[in-house]
């Protein structure tokens, strides 16, 4: 009688820590990688630490200066209103990187237990399940978002619950193939006679398998929901004002544009192209480490 | 091949129908009555209950399902709650330039694409291969909406080549080919640029792969010129997932051109899409929505067609 403790002794833990520790050290050699990582915690210290240092309100204007260029008194200059554009760059940050962070984590953790369901399942749920799936994604999200948007007008909290509910196709379906592809194998089929509960069998058994395709899945989805929250902004949608949003500014830097306001254009764009780089090449790191490792 | 072509059609009527339901659905679950912003500051009961009548409102959802389906069979998609025009009118008025902008630019994406693609994967490491892959990561993270203000901001407003918006010059009585193409420029070269760097970070893996490939080194040992082997044996190969790759960037090529269309006030179905949403204009954001999808499964299905027809192995596969 093979009990389930045997079972998973057998899988050999010593080799499953000196493979994590080759991945972290391949992660870290990937040169983009500390770009990448060092650029995010700049991002997060500039949103988050930026304005305990730095004490200008981002929402009470400075009325003897109108739209004026970066000067010693505003070192980014100020909108139409006399917002200190530094103070807005700083604040306005602040809920793209959380709700861009979570909805991907709540996304992937529902995409994960979706698409190992339909996996386990088998049969005609299975082909319900993933036909919803490509129904869903042949409908362009920004399509549904924006839907959404206008209809509810979300907060925080609801604003991570509509992303998330946009973001989680593409990973249920990678964990489904990853699932199909072992739950034959002999370890798996050991587990079950062993008595193994689904759950249990779900999160000791198959998630450690797939967790660094979902690990990169979700980087690049934590890159996807940061630009759609600045494009739902952006398209005058999103988080209510007034709280500034890097897409809301630079959507109404657009009417200053025949003035040639570049101080309002430029760091809001710079911001978002920055945190979708530093984003993007952590999420290469990541694939870099994890995918030589199955070669 | 026949079968398999008429397979795959089939399956896709499933999806379509999925498509009408999801969307019906979604709209109406949600909050927001288009009866009282209609009437507007006309609100009174009756008038509610006779526009709510008017407009097949007040019957139960599944019926309104089933009408709203049978008149799409008969190319009737309802009236905009908004423009008093019908749904089918407004798209085909905004389709054309919507596909314009969308298959000039993914045309152009394509073929930088395979061009930057095999100068990377051929000269990979070299100083040029790095350049471009810095680039690359600089245009895949840019956002749409951004490069846009930059297009206008220095090729509209300081260098004045270009409009900045709009698809005719409104003081032009007789507007023609050159001057649509002129309105066209800047919102196309935008989506070509955001969309270039996804195509060419594959199409540079996938000359990787084929260069490494047995027939060609077997074409180089017969003392083919190296342009041969490249054009014939490693070009060839190279495309065929890019057709995929089209048919699966169609959602992603709809969305940035929600955002252009917008930047550039170009009459597009994501602008008419944006300005129902506003007024929560039901049958616009339905017709809309239904369209879109259906383009998307419509392009998937073209591709794989496409490419069963350029690759003899996957009709093969598919027909045994």
């Amino acid at each position: 009688m093979v009990t389930e403790t045997q079972v998973a002794n057998s899988a050999g833990e010593p080799r499953v820590q000196a493979t994590k520790w080759r991945t972290w050290k391949r992660f870290w050699r990937y040169p983009l990688s500390s770009i990448g990582v060092i650029g995010m915690v700049l991002l997060f210290a500039f949103c988050f630490v930026g304005p305990m240092i730095y004490h200008v309100s981002p929402t009470q204007g400075d009325f003897t200066a109108l739209l004026q260029p970066p000067s010693a008194k505003h070192p980014l200059g100020t909108d139409d209103a006399g917002h200190d554009v530094l103070a807005r760059m700083m604040v306005g940050g602040q809920a793209s990187l959380e709700v861009g962070f979570l909805s991907a984590f709540v996304a992937m953790a529902f995409g994960t237990l979706y698409g190992m369901v339909s996996a386990l399942a088998g049969g005609w749920v299975d082909i319900i399940l993933m036909r919803i799936v490509d129904i869903l994604l042949s409908i362009p999200s920004i399509f549904i978002l924006l839907f959404l948007n206008a209809t509810f007008k979300p907060n925080v909290g609801l604003m991570i619950f509509v992303l998330a509910a946009t973001s989680w196709l593409g990973v249920s379906r990678i964990v489904r193939g990853e699932v199909l592809k072992i739950k034959n194998e002999t370890y798996v089929e050991a587990a079950l006679l062993a008595g193994v509960r689904t759950w249990r069998l779900m999160t000791k058994y198959l998630v450690p398998n797939f967790i660094g395709t979902v690990l990169v899945t979700t980087t690049f989805a934590v890159a996807d929901s940061i630009l759609s929250i600045a494009g739902l902004s952006f398209l005058g949608l999103g988080l209510p004002p007034p709280a500034p949003n890097w897409g809301a500014d630079l959507s109404a830097a657009m009417n200053y544009i025949f003035q040639n306001a570049w101080w309002l254009i430029y760091p809001p764009g710079i911001l978002i192209l920055c945190s979708q780089l530093f984003v993007n090449f952590i999420g290469d790191g990541l694939r870099h480490a994890l995918e030589t490792r199955t070669d | 091949m026949l079968s398999y072509i008429v397979r795959r059609i089939l399956q896709a009527i499933p999806s379509l129908i999925g498509i009408s339901i999801i969307t019906f659905i979604l709209l109406h679950i949600v909050p927001g009555n288009p009866v009282r912003i209609l009437l507007g500051q006309h609100y009174t009961p009756q008038r509610a209950a006779a526009l709510a009548q008017s407009l097949g409102l007040n019957k139960p959802l599944y019926m309104q399902y089933l009408i709203w389906l049978w008149n799409i069979l008969h190319g009737n998609l309802g009236y905009s709650y908004n423009y008093t025009e019908p749904v089918t009118y407004l798209i085909g008025h905004a389709l054309p330039n919507t596909l314009s902008l969308v298959l000039i630019a993914t045309i152009f994406a394509q073929l930088f694409a395979m061009l930057i693609g095999t100068v990377q994967a051929y000269f990979e490491n070299s100083i040029a291969d790095h350049i471009i892959t810095v680039l690359n990561y600089f245009f895949y993270s840019m956002p749409s909406f951004w490069l846009g203000i930059l297009m206008v901001m220095f090729f509209s407003i300081q260098l004045h080549w270009f409009p900045s918006g709009g698809v005719v010059n409104p003081q032009d009585p007789n507007p023609g080919f050159w001057d649509w193409l002129h309105h066209l420029v800047l919102p196309a070269a935008t989506l070509t640029l955001v969309t270039l760097a996804g195509y060419s970070r594959y199409m540079r893996s996938s000359v990787r792969e084929t260069l490494l490939m047995d027939y060609v080194r077997t074409a180089r040992a017969k003392g083919l010129r190296e342009s041969q082997v490249l054009w014939r044996h490693v070009l060839r190969n190279s495309i065929l997932p890019q057709i995929t790759l089209f048919g699966l960037s169609f959602p992603a090529l709809f969305a940035g051109a929600l955002f252009i269309e917008e930047i550039f006030n170009y009459p597009g179905m994501g602008l008419l899409y944006w300005n129902a949403v506003g007024t929560l204009d039901y049958p616009v954001l339905l017709g809309v929505t239904m369209f879109l999808g259906a383009l998307t499964i419509i392009g998937n299905l073209l591709a794989d067609i496409l490419y069963s027809l350029v690759d003899p192995r996957i009709s093969l596969e598919s027909m045994s």
